[in-house]
């Protein structure tokens, strides 16, 4: 499957990373290479199979809903690139 | 005294509880090492400080008769553990300055048992790799030199640092990760030993996640018994990994004991690829041979979707990794680029903190699961895996065990591949199968190439019985009767 320029755009944008203009031709051109080699996948004749969920068959484990930890501000914030009191700063969202 | 790095890690945990050499001694001589040892640019972060701590605490408890399972026993982490405290970057520009203020459970067990840490250890980016090439701090170097070349070589990847620390003595053993191969494809490169559990054995909260369903952690050290030891300590239930099984864990060194009688060994047919090297064809025979004498009964099996692994692999990883890493995006930790807008900013910093690779791969695992595609790959690959899954499943049912070679070469050198990521992708071709259907495996040294560089042998396992395959694998690492050493060409 051959994906051109304009798909890497929009993926590019799906993914919010920035690709610029004259990167768009080899991002393509790679892309579209794994995509040929994994278009093999169609030989496999997966009538009636369903698609695997888990590894092993396991029912999802369920607790109390009550809190049992937080109340760390300040670890939550040791790591941020710019904060202002409890905040991480950002640019703004809402014009 | 003699060289106390020397010692594998069982002698020297026994060595500390007789009072041979102290935990400050060994540690102090896996300090030295560790500095001797930065040609191989295996470690990204150095601990010594923390390492003498602990050692110091070590000493205490070995003094009073309290050793735990890994008292004093330095280790190397793989760093994409979360360490507190410690640089944790699973060696990505994104995470640039971070330091976690938690400790991954994985660590916190080995911690808890005695061990020392001494530093963290080089990967490919995101554990996306099986070179290490695509680690922002550069590659780490194979210890191993193929013979009358000074060439340098890979250690494999993603765990290239782990498994070249450990082929080089600069740590006792290293904790890794395996999500396609990344625990045994580097340690069937260095001649060291490399474990996957099964899917669920050991917990993965405080890992950086790479592909979710496929992610497990694991040990790299210099024999059999090391491993068997590592595992007892590293696995284990966890209530903040709901993937995380609730099951004992057996004494995993107790049942390296007994002898192959009874026990039937599979020969997939399908791993028997065109172009495979003779000479590692031959060493699969032989491998198959010593556990035959062992007691083994040999089985010819078919797994027939065995070469569908490796695409739908390239589905899965890179979908649930595109998931996965959305969270990069300069807000809350690691590197921030500024920008016009909030999207500015995201766009601009994952461009700038994401290497190629990770990028390649977030951009086909956001293409796969995009409006319109998601069943035509996704879900088909999902499906493909339940039918993989299924092949072992009916293989189980004749045999105990698969032996399978663990790479299609031996390691090769660093540059050989890096503009051709599809031919990357294909080291991985004996070990994905094993992450898509969640099963335990591991590779063992069995031999040396004709340029001496060391070969593996993987042994697959049913679900959570890692103890048969830790038994086998120290039977073919007797039979073997390998003397592994790399040489020290790198060492300052």
């Amino acid at each position: 499957m051959s994906v051109d320029r304009d798909t890497v755009r929009r993926i590019a944008q799906l993914a919010r990373i920035r690709v610029e203009e004259e990167e768009l031709d080899p991002l393509a051109k790679e892309l579209s290479a794994i995509l040929d080699w994994i278009e093999q996948l169609d030989e496999v004749d997966t009538e009636g199979v369903p698609p695997m969920t888990s590894v092993e068959a396991m029912e999802m484990k369920k607790r109390e809903d009550e809190v049992t930890d937080g109340y760390c501000v300040e670890d939550i914030l040791a790591n941020a690139p710019k904060r202002e009191g409890n905040f991480f700063v950002v640019p703004k969202v809402v014009e | 005294m003699t060289d106390l790095t020397k010692l594998t890690l069982a002698e020297a945990r026994d060595g500390l509880r007789r009072g041979d050499f102290s935990a400050r001694e060994l540690t102090e001589a896996y300090l030295d090492a560790m500095a001797a040892g930065r040609k191989l640019n295996a470690y990204v972060a150095e601990t010594p400080d923390i390492a003498l701590k602990m050692a110091e605490e070590s000493d205490r408890r070995l003094a009073a008769g309290e050793a735990r399972p890994l008292e004093g026993v330095p280790v190397g982490v793989k760093d994409l553990y979360a360490t507190k405290g410690v640089h944790t970057q699973a060696c990505s520009h994104i995470l640039d300055g971070f330091k976690p203020t938690y400790e991954s459970t994985v660590t916190a067990n080995l911690w808890e048992d005695g061990a020392v840490m001494l530093g963290k250890l080089n990967m490919d980016e995101f554990a996306m790799g099986s070179s290490n090439e695509t680690s922002w701090y550069g590659p780490a170097v194979n210890p191993w030199k193929a013979r009358d070349s000074d060439a340098d070589l890979t250690p494999g990847g993603s765990s290239g640092g782990s498994a070249a620390a450990v082929a080089a003595r600069l740590c006792a053993a290293a904790t890794a990760s395996d999500t396609g191969g990344s625990i045994r494809q580097p340690a069937a490169f260095t001649g060291t030993v490399g474990l996957k559990p099964t899917y669920g054995r050991c917990s993965r909260w405080g890992m950086v996640a790479f592909a979710s369903s496929l992610d497990q952690a694991g040990p790299i050290t210099r024999t059999v018994r090391d491993a068997a030891i590592m595992l007892t300590s590293m696995a284990g239930h966890d209530e903040k990994d709901t993937t995380s099984v609730n099951a004992p864990v057996p004494d995993y060194e107790a049942a390296l004991e007994g002898d192959l009688s009874g026990v039937r060994v599979g020969i997939p047919r399908e791993y028997r690829v065109d172009g495979m090297p003779d000479e590692i064809e031959a060493l699969w025979g032989r491998s198959a041979e010593w556990l035959k004498e062992r007691g083994a009964e040999i089985v010819e099996v078919s797994l027939p979707h065995t070469r569908y692994a490796l695409p739908a692999y390239y589905i899965v990883a890179p979908a649930e990794a595109s998931s996965n890493l959305a969270r990069y995006d300069g807000v809350r930790y690691g590197l921030r680029v500024e920008g016009d807008s909030i999207t500015d900013m995201y766009e601009r910093t994952r461009a700038a903190g994401f290497g190629p690779e990770v990028r390649r791969r977030v951009m086909i695992g956001t293409y796969v699961l995009s409006a319109g595609y998601y069943d035509a790959y996704y879900l088909k690959a999902q499906k493909v895996r339940a039918l993989i899954k299924r092949d072992f499943d009916e293989a189980f049912g004749k045999v105990d065990m698969l032996l399978t070679p663990a790479t299609p070469s031996a390691a090769f050198e660093l540059g050989a591949m890096t503009d051709d990521p599809l031919q990357m992708y294909l080291n991985d071709i004996f070990t994905v199968t094993v992450n898509m259907a969640g099963l335990p495996g591991i590779s063992v040294p069995a031999g040396l190439a004709a340029n001496g560089l060391p070969l593996g042998m993987q042994l697959i396992g049913r679900p959570f019985d890692e103890a048969g395959i830790l038994r086998a694998a120290r039977h073919m690492e007797e039979a073997a009767g390998l003397d592994l050493d790399p040489g020290d060409w790198w060492r300052s």
